[in-house]
């Protein structure tokens, strides 16, 4: 098991063997599929200034990772997503590709950007999976009296872990 | 030739009056650590670490907490930067 990040240099690295690597690229590969481009209208302008609908996803993980902008305006906040959710969905795309691209079993050394990318994109599949798991609060103690052969077992496993990572990286960042 | 000077919006009033401000409103929720929300509190508002900590901690036991206050554009744009690191925010006008 990685022993987490730490700080290195002037950004921060972390040591991962195959196994992870594997499981890092599989989960984010997922996020990749799950969060399409950022779409926007025909209208040329409406697609250069990001522009794109103002309808809420039914997804409840895409639901999830772009929010309500306004809880009580749905007008507000439709009128928010249009001019917001393809920018978002960019965004996180393409920290899921940084984390893709720099990800290698061994020594991964990140710069500061680069360790941003990654703390996003881990946090999004952290998201994504406590959605998914139905994840309160009392997570870690659901697992530690999670039995082995209980089928949620791997997966909880998998989000302690990344929970695990993410912590360490924020540690290594400050 | 034209002018690429941007042309001036008017917004509503109630937008601009500056003694009722808009809220960036962040919630709890059971994934985002407390680690990572105090740093996102550092890095997004420049917050010194005791302050980011302690907002931190009234989104964790008050259920929410308001984190900035000011213009209704200044309050979406950090809303905006909030989702893409994942948190819960909301903008509403204070009352």
């Amino acid at each position: 098991m990685s022993t987490g990040f730490r700080a290195s240099g002037k950004g921060v690295s972390v040591r991962l063997d195959a196994g992870e690597v594997s499981l890092l690229v599989a989960l984010v590969s997922q996020i990749l599929d799950l969060v399409e481009p950022g779409e926007t209208g025909d209208d040329p302008i409406e697609r250069a200034l990001g522009i794109g609908s103002a309808e809420a996803p039914s997804d409840p993980v895409l639901a999830r990772l772009f929010p309500a902008a306004y809880a009580e305006d749905d007008k507000a906040a439709g009128e928010f997503r249009r001019y917001t959710e393809a920018t978002l969905r960019d965004g996180k795309r393409a920290d899921a590709a940084t984390l893709l691209e720099t990800v290698e079993p061994g020594t991964v050394q990140l710069t500061a950007e680069q360790a941003q990318a990654w703390l996003r994109a881990i946090n999004d599949v952290r998201l994504a999976l406590g959605v998914r798991l139905e994840v309160t609060e009392e997570v870690h103690e659901e697992i530690a009296g999670m039995s082995e052969d209980d089928p949620r077992y791997p997966a909880f496993v998998t989000y302690d872990w990344l929970t695990y990572l993410q912590d360490t990286l924020v540690r290594a960042l400050w | 030739m034209g002018s690429t000077a941007p042309a001036e919006v008017e917004r509503p009033s109630s937008d601009v009056r500056p003694d009722v401000p808009w809220l960036t409103i962040v919630w709890n929720d059971p994934v985002n650590l407390m680690s990572y929300v105090t740093y996102v509190f550092q890095a997004v508002f420049g917050y010194p670490r005791e302050k980011a900590e302690k907002l931190m901690m009234d989104v964790h036991h008050k259920g929410r907490a308001v984190v900035a206050s000011g213009a209704r554009e200044e309050m979406e744009r950090d809303v905006q930067i909030l989702h893409s690191y994942g948190l819960w925010a909301t903008v509403q006008q204070d009352s």
